[in-house]
């Protein structure tokens, strides 16, 4: 199948098939990561510009090295939302970038649905690169890809997400991407950072490790931000560790092949311990490898010229 | 309003006239004469010392109505002129059939002093196309510390004091607002939102909120709130009035307090009893409001509410912004709606599905809201201001915002298909509007 968008804003749009595409895609494209020389000339002459309205050094690198592994050109703007008071808007702000005729704006943002604003306004392909509390798709794509890696398949699969999942949007997209294909996905935290309603995307809520844990063949921990505590959502991230935070301990009861994932930048001792975070069950290293993969894959779809482009996927084989 | 022109002397002939406040629904001629109602009943047949200066106008098949009051409306000036003025805001309401418009304190400066009320009153004698009723701010600056000079603005001319766009937090200072404004028997106008609890929320809490990753305002916000205020209320004997009511739990509490006897009236405006918040899933700021569009049940309540007569008014909360405010993410857009240029129909509709009477429609937007703010219009009584809203209730069209006489263009209702618009509409016996 080919992808027809111009955007790629959430996963809870996609299809499962071009789900599928992309991750068949990526699995294609990882091989040129294994390379000596990682670079094809697919995306030559292409500019993708990195519109980043939020400090994030891996995703913004992680997409950068997709691009110029493509050949694409690449050029960062990096603003803070604050300036904007004073700045210029965000979308003035595009429309002087697309002056001068990218192709793709990779735009991460700490407000939910800034690049679907700029999607609506731009002849350029939009990818979100993660918007407030909404979507983070290339996380969730690589995700998935990572999972499926490991595990062979995301049908039938038990993805316990621990932590935070009312401010993440990678629990979003991981929850929209993980149900489509299959996965039983049950979510874990306290009542204060789980509405109810995300029952109501496909999600089962849990309050309890111990209730979850024996079935999980991955354990997804979430970045517990400090603020929290003062927004009367914690006690202390002390109390939060002792009871949700992954240890040792609290693995005794896990499968012995589960694994355990982390979308990064880890708090070590809060959500996660430094031996589960370092031990045998941990694949936080393939999501990082597989982000670039994931990304040159998104960036391929999006950039290309369909029909002048050679075509570099192939049909992957069933593992 | 001084009449700019001399008032003209018209006789309705044969409209359906509906005056709620003497309950009168039927075919009926209106004169008016120097601008005052001077006779309202069937077949009135005019001596020939009237007939030449009496202009004939046919009204069959029209409602001839006491004059539209919109008692909730920023009209931004003073301070913020781009978005609307007094001029332009005026327009825009006697465009949509609205003969008053109360005006919120929040421009800048606050109206919380008699001279800001007179600048209004000023402004809206010499530009203005309506009567302008202003409300005074509750708390000086509305800031929440301390009260404002409610005498002084009363005798400026204020019907009213709220701090609209702002909750009074501090649950002293409104059972102190309540006690004082009590002295002048003023109308204390709640915005009833708990800041803590609706915590920088962008949207309605609920499964949308979250599916969108907007921060919720839980409809608990409000109600908490309410039922505050209804206790205050209560306690202090003052005259108290919820507005924008938007949710279930809001209707309920109101309902309960008006049966328990407690001195409490309540409005609505068009957007809570026609639109939902899956509008927002494609993140358009046009439906970025406070208190915030709610769920389906919320809009059923509502109307539940209007028919039973727990909300005794339909306001527009017309909150004029433009692109500078609107063309931003989600977050940081602002909150409001116009709504001045097409309540009218959204009111009608209420009619045509069977949610009021037209007795009922025309009171909870004229002689209601004319009653609550204590001003002398709503009626068509012999002797009255002849401020008369014709409407043409069959009239099918779609809301264009570009045909809109308001500043701005933030309408959620554009593009909609709708049926009923105001065909002519005298103020003080003063044609301001007339159907082109
Ligand atoms: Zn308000």
């Amino acid at each position: 199948m080919s992808f027809k968008r111009k955007d790629l804003l959430g996963i809870r749009d996609l299809q499962v098939a071009e789900i599928e595409h992309i991750l068949d895609l990526s699995r294609s494209l990882k091989e040129i990561n294994a390379r000596s020389i990682k670079k094809v000339p697919t995306l030559r002459g292409k500019t993708v510009v990195h519109l980043f309205y939020e400090p994030s050094t891996r995703t913004r690198t992680s997409f950068d090295i997709a691009a110029k592994r493509l050949s694409a050109d690449t050029y960062s703007i990096t603003g803070s939302t604050s300036s904007m008071v004073k700045g210029e808007t965000l979308l003035d702000t595009m429309k002087n970038l697309e002056a001068m005729k990218p192709d793709v704006f990779v735009v991460r943002h700490s407000a939910s649905g800034a690049p679907h604003l700029l999607a609506q306004h731009t002849e350029a392909s939009v990818i979100n690169a993660g918007d407030g509390m909404h979507e983070h798709p290339s996380q969730a794509l690589l995700d998935m890809l990572t999972i499926h890696d490991h595990k062979g398949r995301l049908d039938g699969l038990n993805v316990v997400i621990v932590g935070d999942i009312y401010h993440s949007r990678v629990a979003r997209s991981d929850i929209y991407g993980l149900t489509k294909m299959g996965s039983q996905v049950t979510l874990c935290g306290p009542p204060t950072l789980i509405p109810p309603d995300f029952e109501l995307m496909g999600a089962r809520v849990c309050n309890h490790l111990k209730d979850c844990i024996p079935e999980a063949d991955v354990i997804m921990v979430l970045r517990l931000q400090k603020e929290r505590q003062q927004q009367m959502l914690l006690p202390s991230l002390r109390e939060y560790s002792i009871i949700y935070g992954i240890s040792p301990a609290k693995l005794k009861n896990a499968k012995d092949d589960v694994i355990i994932m982390h979308p990064g930048p880890m708090n070590r001792g809060v959500e996660i311990s430094p031996e589960v975070a370092d031990g045998p069950h941990s694949v936080i290293l393939d999501q990082v490898t597989n982000g670039v993969a994931v990304r040159m894959a998104v960036l391929y779809l999006l950039a290309q010229d369909r029909s002048s482009l050679p075509d570099i996927s192939r049909p992957s084989s069933p593992e | 309003m001084e009449p700019k022109e001399k008032s003209g002397s018209f006789i309705f002939r044969n409209g359906r006239v509906i005056d709620p406040a003497r309950k009168l629904d039927g075919p009926m001629d209106v004169l008016v004469l120097e601008g005052r109602i001077a006779e309202t009943r069937p077949q009135i047949s005019l001596g020939a010392e009237f007939r030449s200066e009496v202009q004939e106008i046919d009204a069959s098949g029209k409602w001839v109505v006491p004059g539209l009051i919109d008692m909730h409306v920023h009209l931004r000036e003073p301070g913020e002129e781009y978005k609307e003025t007094i001029r332009s805001g005026t327009h825009a309401a006697v465009c949509g059939g609205f003969t008053g418009v109360a005006c919120m304190p929040n421009t800048h400066p606050v109206n919380d002093s008699a001279t800001v009320t007179q600048y209004i009153l000023e402004k809206a004698r010499y530009e203005g196309f309506c009567r302008v009723f202003p409300v005074g701010a509750i708390s000086a600056g509305l800031e929440g510390k301390n009260l404002a000079e409610y005498g002084e603005l009363q005798a400026a001319g204020a019907v009213a004091v709220s701090d609209d766009g702002r909750p009074v937090m501090n649950g002293l200072l409104m059972r102190r607002a309540l006690e004082y404004a009590g002295t002048f028997e003023l109308l204390v106008i709640s915005h009833s939102e708990d800041s803590q609890l609706s915590a920088g929320g962008l949207m309605n809490e609920g499964p949308v909120s979250t599916r969108l990753g907007l921060r919720g305002i839980p409809a608990a916000a409000e109600e908490v709130m309410i039922a505050r205020d209804i206790i205050l209320a209560e306690m202090t004997r003052a005259r108290l009035h919820i507005a924008h009511v938007s949710s279930a739990g809001s209707v309920a509490l109101i309902r309960e307090a008006k049966k328990r006897g407690i001195n409490v009236t309540a409005e609505t405006a068009p957007q809570y009893f026609t639109l939902t918040e899956e509008l927002i899933a494609g993140f358009d700021t046009v439906y970025k409001v406070n208190p915030p569009l709610r769920t389906a049940r919320d809009v059923e309540a509502i109307r539940a509410g209007l028919a039973d007569g727990t909300i005794d008014a339909i306001a527009t909360d017309h909150a004029p912004h433009t692109s500078v405010e609107k063309d931003l993410e989600f977050e940081f857009a602002s909150n409001g709606m116009i709504g001045l240029e097409s309540s009218l129909p959204l009111i009608l509709g209420l009619v045509r599905d069977g949610t009021l009477t037209p007795l009922e429609a025309i009171a909870k937007a004229s002689s209601n809201p004319a009653g609550i703010l204590r001003v002398p219009c709503g009626s068509l009584r012999e002797g009255a201001a002849a401020d008369v809203t014709v409407i043409d209730p069959e009239a099918k069209y779609t809301i264009d915002v570009n045909t809109f006489r308001s500043k701005s263009r933030n309408c959620p209702f554009n593009g909609m298909r709708v049926q009923g618009r105001a065909e002519m509409v005298l103020v003080g016996g003063i044609v301001v509007f007339s159907a082109p």
